[in-house]
């Protein structure tokens, strides 16, 4: 009885507080707005300074949410779209329907500089291989190739870490990638929708490595105080994704838009991340760091692919991923 | 005289055309660019139709021994058998994926098995891992069909049979076997078409891009492409080959040439000794059942801590589940009887319109209601109606399945009864008609309460923050490296499930001293 009396009051509330404040929404990726999530806090957060009412709209992850946002066009509810990252936002801008976001002048901490007048990073975090400590880990593609390591990945097609991948292996490797490839075929155990399965299928002893992010030992330390894992340093340096938000140009609170993103660069968003969504703050707080993120390993070298090139070189990436796996 | 009804199955048939035509329609015209069909989605057909022909064919040949072993066997805790052998059907993909990893995995209970006793360790990965998971799946449902059908035979059939002193070879020929011709093509098609929707079972156990299905590329066209018109061509590929095995299935099903017996399963005579039994159930109990003991292991110390959220989504998941049972039963009923009623042509029509959601695939459906529905209504206010809707269309061709048998049979054996004595309309649905069938009537209900209650498929494209389902919650519970919260919310899921299929089903145990 008692969730459904909570559904009944929460239903009655939300008109109520609408209509003193205004509403800013923000569509965003699944597991930012979970109670375990960074969404509760920078609402809370948010909200005490603004005196508007933030909601969050949550569709799937990255690429779902830019095709939401591409089905709703123009009249979209969204005023602000938080969870794109660098390998999405040339076809975001392509639409046409983002603004300027009007924050400039941070200095960010981030692994390369960030001039983009529309989008707003507000965290970031290199791919890596995730292993048991005490795994003697390959250190490069090539050797990973070589070895008998056994390795979980996730589909790029499906997948926003598996796109990483694909786009690591061609910013490391450019022409030769489809050699690195047919080396690592027999390594892959499987390939997985997303990342949850694979790094389920990870916990439960099926591979030695899997595909995840230099911060995931972090979660295990801090989270459950558990320092068994441990991510691969690559010699050819690791793929960034950064993540970013942007205001729609369609939005009925361009104002609130703009102090949104502000808010994101801001210390009371900024130290919520890192141990909510597992990644590097863009712009690090006062504080620091959490404690234990000095424990992650530092990669030699950030690879990127520019955004303007991401369309084309995933396209070619892709053939050359699936004809070298299909053998 | 007994119009309503068949008006109703009409309207319904239609209904259930116009939202998955209308959906596919709905994204073609939405559609910018269309690249048109490529090689890669010509293999994706080929291995579509391969996996799922052969998981058809598998999951019904072991579960014909399995469903004549629980016909013809009384045994302590038999019920509660039958309702856990439902069980993996009704698991969201990713948490049946797991459940099989635990057991069959590279570090699973087989393998260490094996290790133990010196053999080499066995690869789920590949080929043989789909068939595996999809076997797992959809032996509990055809075991169920096919089961259905022997507990249907009359049993004074049977006594016949022994007072004419047939062996068990003669009994198989003269009345097993003519049942099972009529059932099993029905139990085959069902299993072909589920599985020719897989998607995530087929890619992460098939390991690899070889094990690309059509749902993969639908998926691929809507979120990687943003492609909708390739999206759309595909779905009615999809739907495409729904129809054809559907009309090849349907018109394979001998009619049933028996004439109707007192009604109710007695005991059999001359059975063979039990061994062949006895090994059935019990390979399949542990097939079965290990997977969902390894699950419920992981997930129970947990159970307690979990975030308040999940018990939200729960409710939410329960209140779903029940809408979309009612709804299921609603357009299943009234489209039984038409089926029953109408000129042979048209009948089979209405039971392929039926049918339809089986393979109509849940991410076109849902992008197509989305984009109409989008101008005048927010789609997050839409997310649990549409979520029991889709869930109802989707578990419709199973309600089917169970209910068209069923009807026709009651109309064939006490039709003209009732005609004689001026039984029509809901005196006849409500004095002849609901009696007879609610054994698969309770089956059906328990059975589209529990999809609904796994399934995550519409609601990720429709939910809010607040309107997370049980299974989307686990979900994010994955996604926020939280398994051991997720194994409980997997745990709790199951249990929901369990007990939705449970209290509809208690009159479809198949009690058969009752």
């Amino acid at each position: 009885m008692k969730p459904h009396a909570l559904l009944a009051l929460g239903l009655m509330a939300a008109p109520a507080m609408a209509q003193d404040r205004p509403v800013l929404t923000v569509y965003t990726y699944d597991s930012f707005v979970a109670e375990w999530g960074p969404g509760p806090q920078i609402e809370d957060a948010f909200e005490a300074e603004c005196g508007c009412d933030l909601q969050f709209t949550a569709a799937g992850d990255g690429a779902e949410l830019l095709a939401r946002i591409r089905l709703e066009g123009e009249r979209s509810e969204a005023d602000v779209v938080l969870g794109l990252d660098t390998n999405l936002t040339a076809a975001a801008k392509e639409t046409g329907l983002f603004t300027d976001s009007g924050v400039s002048d941070v200095a960010w901490d981030l692994p390369i500089a960030w001039d983009d007048p529309t989008f707003v990073p507000y965290d970031w975090g290199y791919f890596a291989f995730v292993h048991d400590a005490g795994f003697d880990a390959p250190g490069s593609f090539r050797a990973l190739a070589e070895s008998d390591t056994s390795i979980l990945i996730q589909d790029p097609r499906s997948s926003t870490p598996g796109l990483g991948l694909l786009l690591w292996v061609e910013a490391a490797y450019g022409d030769e990638a489809g050699v690195i490839w047919d080396g690592l075929a027999d390594n892959i155990v499987t390939v997985t929708k997303g990342w949850s399965e694979a790094y389920g299928l990870f916990l439960e002893g099926e591979a030695d490595m899997v595909l995840s992010y230099t911060t995931s030992p972090a979660y295990h330390l801090i989270a459950e105080d558990d320092d068994s894992k441990e991510a691969a340093r690559f010699e050819e340096g690791h793929y960034l994704q950064i993540e970013v938000a942007g205001a729609l140009a369609a939005s009925d609170q361009p104002d609130l838009a703009q102090d949104f993103l502000a808010f994101l660069a801001t210390d009371a968003a900024q130290s919520v991340l890192p141990t909510t969504n597992w990644m590097y703050p863009a712009k690090t707080p006062e504080g620091g760091l959490p404690e234990g993120f000095e424990t992650l390993i530092q990669p030699d070298e950030a690879l990127l692919i520019p955004e303007a090139e991401v369309p084309a070189v995933r396209d070619a990436a892709l053939e050359t991923w699936r004809s070298a796996l299909s053998q | 005289m007994k119009q309503p009804l068949t008006l109703a199955g009409i309207a319904a048939g239609a209904l259930v055309v116009l939202l998955i035509l209308g959906s596919v329609v709905a994204v073609a015209l939405r559609a910018e660019r269309g690249a048109g069909l490529g090689a890669a989605d010509w293999a994706a057909l080929r291995f579509t139709l391969w996996q799922a022909a052969l998981s058809a064919v598998f999951s019904v040949a072991l579960a014909i021994p399995v469903a004549r072993a629980l016909a013809r066997r009384r045994f302590r805790g038999r019920g509660l058998l039958i309702t856990l052998l439902g069980a993996p059907f009704i698991l969201p993909v990713i948490v049946a994926v797991l459940g099989l990893i635990m057991v069959f995995g590279r570090a699973g209970l087989l393998n260490d098995g094996l290790a133990a006793l010196g053999l080499p360790a066995v690869s789920i990965y590949g080929a043989w891992g789909v068939l595996l998971a999809h076997v797992f799946f959809n032996l509990p449902l055809a075991t169920r069909m096919i089961l259905q059908g022997w507990v249907d035979i009359p049993a004074e059939r049977f006594r016949l049979a022994a007072a004419l002193g047939m062996g068990p070879a003669a009994q198989f020929r003269l009345i097993e076997l003519p049942m099972l011709a009529r059932v099993v093509p029905g139990a085959a098609l069902v299993v072909f078409l589920i599985c020719t929707t897989s998607f995530a079972v087929a890619l992460t156990l098939g390991g690899g891009p070889r094990a690309t299905t059509i749902e993969l590329a639908i998926y691929q066209a809507f979120r990687f492409d943003f492609d909708l018109g390739r999206a759309a061509l595909l779905a009615l590929l999809q739907l495409g080959v729904t129809l054809a095995a559907a009309l090849v299935a349907l018109r394979v099903a001998a009619p049933e040439a028996m004439g109707a017996g007192l009604d109710r399963p007695v005991q059999r005579w001359g059975l063979p000794g039990p061994v062949v039994d006895t090994l059935a159930i019990t390979l399949a109990t542990l097939f079965l059942v290990l997977p969902m003991v390894a699950l419920a292991a992981r997930g129970l110390p947990h159970l307690a801590n979990m975030p308040p959220e999940v018990w939200a989504a729960a409710w939410r998941s329960v209140v779903v589940a029940l809408g979309s049972a009612v709804l299921t039963i609603a357009l299943a009923l009234p489209l039984a009887v038409a089926v029953g009623r109408l000129r042979p042509r048209a009948a089979r029509g209405l039971e392929v319109a039926g049918m339809l959601g089986i393979a109509a695939s849940p991410l076109v459906i849902g992008t197509g209601l989305f984009i109409v529905s989008y101008p005048f209504i927010a789609p997050d206010r839409l997310a649990l109606p549409v979520t029991a809707l889709v869930n109802a269309v989707m578990a419709l061709p199973f309600a089917l399945r169970l209910l068209v048998p069923a009807v026709a049979r009651v109309e064939s054996d006490y039709g003209r009864l009732a005609a004689s004595l001026g039984l029509s309309g809901f005196a006849w649905l409500r004095l002849v008609l609901l009696p007879r069938i609610t054994r698969p009537l309770g089956f059906a209900t328990g059975l589209a309460a529990a999809l609904s209650m796994g399934d995550l498929g519409v609601v990720a494209l429709f939910a809010d923050a607040e309107a997370a389902t049980l299974p989307l919650q686990m979900y994010r519970l994955m996604g926020a490296y939280r398994m051991q919260d997720a194994a409980a919310a997997a745990l709790l899921l199951l249990a929901l499930s369990l007990a939705a299929f449970w209290i509809f089903d208690r009159g479809g145990r198949a009690d058969a001293d009752a």
